[in-house]
């Protein structure tokens, strides 16, 4: 038999979804997502007040994660009754809008591992993200910004961190190439981020001693570098254990530094240690280890990994349920939506919907404000260029995923504020020089192609050497003071005083441009159902709908102008002719309250290409308008009924256009053209000349059209709001007019 | 808002006047003016121990048990320098210690910085440490 190709699996074979490698299920590698027949079935046996078995292993078989999630991360008090509560009754609690959140909680905070993901068995997405908008802890969504450039120029990451502020990002994270260029990215992150909007929190992640070094100097607010992981093997690749990852969430808080963890499905299948179990139960590993830990919240949601779940089936959902155990368990949700998750658009939007619609406290775990060669976490799964693809969603959806629109005078201008800014610190400090041709290009740059070289080893020798001094924040706010940047010193140091209240170190904790916290603590989701929780109401909404490329439609309503180069002359009520004569019939706007097509073409322009073709055929025209009426075959058919060759072109003045017959029912025409964007004066001249064949008995091919689907996209708002000018010009009692018509 | 006893969370609107820098100096002595002066020091910009087990409380009272037992750790780590906190950090990872090490570290860290909390906790570790394995073998020479 001989191999046939189609067409059209050919063209589907290279499209960007295929690309991808799609995998079946094997769980004894760990490639499964949700539910291995190898998971643990749920159990708990507490005596003596100690948990003394846990989802099928005694406490003597426990490895040093179910101890550390038996002594921490299940509240005993609750436990026996959340177990035996079902986990169907539970996951019907989660979608039912009248069990308050907190109650919830109560019972997730009784649960053991394998019970959460029995729980999450019974969940479909849609279940899930009802789940989702109740369980979020903060009561209003917010995001976080990538911020890096492949030069690590200092003066560009101030730049991009300051426009990332006036986005409305909450917080944004740095990254390095070179890890010596830390202490730089950190200042500039800082120092930028103040100026687009005081109270934006950052953190540099890096390596956790040197990250902790450089928390404590005072130049990062938060850390979310703890990774954790569902098996011990992968525990030790990372050189940790749940009690080392845990002090260090101590020891942040101790120097009034936030800090959540990291995890998220398919490392440990990807570190080989999956040991046969599903990554969503592993997953919940990490978060009640995370919970137990006493961390505020966690980033998951797959992370890096996460082209692995989206491998095999059910991966996005799997992933989705990841976020939303973690929001169940009183966590702080950073979702993921950080790390290329798909070649094809539709496929990392549809994924995008599962987190961005419910909301969670940070929709992504990091969207790039550069571009994505610029992004140094490994290419952003959204970036620069899909800024205003965001908003749009936000607006079309009523939904709040932390972003606002903002006017490119207003990014010209916070951008070169944080450049000007990080300059002075640099002057100040003795840095090398951030010269003035640096900020210039730093203020207009896409990336980092735009930006001079520096020299590097001299920024590594300098940042080396701040990291060594005595020099911290405090230092940044000096620099800052005494170079005429007062407003960015005091939010510098703002930060500086948050660190002794210790507010933001509470569960979700975020800031507003005063400074004020906003966490699960005071503001927490009182979501439960309709009429309740966080509404997209307000000056916000106001914000969101306020996009700058939106249209005034009173401007293309009210806005009247006639043709200077076509003068109309009504001569008396239009009358029937006689003879072989063609009669093209205006809308009531033509050239005198309007005076261009959908296609831009001037109607004085388009009315002679009209008049050309009817004369090339050696036909006689006359002109008449039509008050009474709007409608492009009531015109035309009021033209034709008048003509003494019962032929006559209708032509409203949006530029639809047709040829009529008398006698014909209104809808019935000879030619239509109805793509009036489409149309060119040859189209117009070629319909004149159609009509004249027809006034003369003769049959003309039909008037080739050019097909653009995309057009009445483009064009429907300008179609409503023209037409709307042509309906307002309406005026029944001057019926039909002659016109004598006078071209200039 | 979370109401204990006289304080209401967030301390940065309600109490801000009256809660001080880990140093003793009052945060509203805490300026801009004094910044440029060079007067402020880095335990000016820290939290006291009593700031984080306030918070530790707040914590509690919202339903956050683990977060607040978090703070209170971390409260009693305000107390260690630097240098210390990351040597705990090292002797908590895997195969660094021993048994004793651990037991010691944790007597050492619970006496001498009034750290109860954190030395339960690496004695707790030492105990997990001992039963799953995770000690320094015998045969390792690094201490």
């Amino acid at each position: 038999m001989t191999q046939t190709v189609s067409k059209r699996f050919e063209k589907l074979r290279a499209r960007d979804i295929n690309k991808e490698v799609f995998v079946s299920e094997l769980p004894e590698l760990g490639l499964i997502v949700m539910g291995s027949p190898t998971d643990p079935k749920p159990s708990l046996e507490i005596r003596d007040g100690r948990i003394v078995e846990m989802d099928g292993r005694t406490e003597k078989e426990f490895d040093a994660i179910d101890r550390f999630i038996a002594l921490h991360a299940i509240n005993l008090e609750n436990a026996e009754r959340a177990m035996a509560m079902g986990s169907l009754k539970i996951a019907r609690m989660l979608v039912d809008i009248s069990v308050p959140q907190r109650e919830v909680m109560d019972v997730f905070s009784g649960l053991t591992p394998a019970m959460i993901a029995e729980v999450m068995s019974h969940l479909n997405v849609v279940e899930m993200m009802m789940a989702m908008q109740k369980m979020r802890q903060r009561k209003r969504p917010a995001d976080q910004a990538h911020v890096t450039n492949w030069k690590e120029n200092p003066c560009l990451l101030a730049a991009d961190a300051a426009e990332a502020g006036l986005r409305g990002f909450a917080e944004e994270e740095t990254t390095v190439r070179v890890a010596r260029m830390a202490p730089f990215s950190a200042l500039a992150l800082l120092v930028g981020s103040q100026v687009g909007r005081p109270g934006v929190m950052t953190q540099i992640s890096c390596e956790e001693a040197l990250n902790l070094r450089l928390a404590m100097k005072g130049l990062a607010t938060y850390a979310e570098t703890l990774s954790v992981y569902g098996t011990i093997p992968s525990f030790l690749d990372g050189d940790d254990t749940p009690w080392s990852k845990g002090i260090l969430a101590s020891a942040y808080a101790s120097r009034g530094v936030k800090s959540r963890f990291t995890s998220g499905s398919g490392s440990e299948a990807l570190m080989g240690y999956g040991l046969g179990w599903s990554m969503l139960y592993l997953e919940i590993r990490c978060i009640l280890m995370v919970k137990g830990a006493g961390s505020q919240g966690v980033q998951n949601g797959s992370i890096s990994c996460i082209a692995l779940p989206e491998a095999l089936p059910n991966g996005v959902r799997g992933v989705l349920a990841e976020n939303l155990v973690a929001a169940s368990l009183g966590l702080e949700v950073a979702a993921g939506n950080d790390a290329m998750s798909s070649h094809s658009q539709m496929r990392k939007t549809a994924k995008l919907m599962l987190q961005m619609l419910p909301g969670t406290d940070f929709v992504t775990s990091g969207h790039s404000v550069m571009p994505r060669k610029d992004n140094l976490f490994g290419g952003g799964n959204f970036d620069a260029e899909d800024m205003d693809d965001w908003l749009v969603i936000q607006r079309d959806m009523q939904v709040d995923s932390g972003l606002k629109p903002v006017r490119e005078g207003d990014v010209l201008a916070v951008r070169e504020t944080g450049a000007r800014a990080i300059q002075a610190v640099f002057q100040e400090l003795g840095f090398p020089e951030i010269s003035n041709e640096e900020v210039a290009a730093a203020t207009t740059a896409f990336s980092s192609d735009d930006m001079p070289d520096r020299d590097s080893i001299a920024d590594l020798a300098a940042a080396d050497a701040f990291l060594e001094s005595d020099k911290t924040a405090l230092d940044v706010v000096r620099a800052l003071a005494s170079s005429g940047f007062e407003d960015v010193a005091e939010a510098v140091l703002e930060m500086q005083r948050q660190r002794v209240l210790g507010d933001y170190l509470h569960t979700s904790a975020v800031f507003d441009e005063n400074f004020t916290v906003a966490s699960a603590v005071n503001t927490p989701n009182d979501y439960e159902g309709p009429g309740s929780g966080y509404r997209v109401e307000g000056k916000i909404w106001q914000d969101i709908c306020a996009l700058p490329q939106a249209l005034d439609p009173e401007a293309l309503v009210s806005g009247e102008a006639s043709d200077p180069n076509l003068l109309l002359d009504p001569v008396g009520k239009a009358v029937e002719g006689s003879g072989q004569e063609v009669v093209v019939a205006l809308g009531p706007a033509f050239a005198t309250a309007m005076n261009k097509t959908l296609a831009d073409l001037a109607h004085a322009d388009v009315l002679r290409a009209i008049l050309d073709g009817v004369e090339s055929e050696s036909v006689s025209w006359r002109v008449v308008k039509v008050w009474h009426g709007a409608d492009v075959a009531d015109i035309g058919l009021s033209g034709a009924r008048l003509s003494g060759s019962g032929i006559g072109i209708g032509l409203q003045s949006k530029g639809t256009a047709l040829i009529h017959k008398k006698g014909l029912a209104p809808l019935n025409n000879l030619e239509l053209l109805s793509m009036a964007p489409n149309l060119t004066l040859d189209s117009y001249r070629a319909l004149g000349r159609n009509a004249a064949c027809y006034a003369t008995g003769r049959a003309p091919s039909p008037v080739p059209m050019k097909i653009d689907n995309m057009a009445r996209l483009r064009l429907i708002v300008h179609t409503t709001l023209l037409h709307h000018r042509e309906v307002n010009q309406i005026d029944e009692t001057r019926g039909v007019e002659e016109m004598s018509v006078t071209f200039r | 808002m979370t109401k204990k006893t006289d304080h209401t969370f967030p301390l940065g609107v309600h109490h801000r006047d009256d809660v001080a820098a880990k140093s003793g100096r009052m945060l509203r002595d805490l300026n801009l003016d004094d910044v440029k002066s060079g007067a402020v020091g880095p335990d000016d910009t820290s939290a006291s121990a009593e700031t984080l087990i306030l918070q530790a409380q707040f914590a509690r009272e919202a339903g956050y048990n683990e977060v607040a037992a978090n703070l209170t750790r971390a409260a009693e780590m305000t107390r260690m320098p630097n240098d210390e906190i990351l040597a705990i950090y090292e002797a908590l990872r895997p195969g660094r210690s021993t048994y004793y090490q651990l037991l010691s570290l944790s007597q050492r860290i619970a006496s001498e910085f009034a750290a109860e909390e954190t030395g339960a906790y690496i004695r707790e570790a030492a105990e997990a440490y001992r039963d799953t394995g995770l000690l320094k073998m015998d045969g390792d020479k690094t201490s």
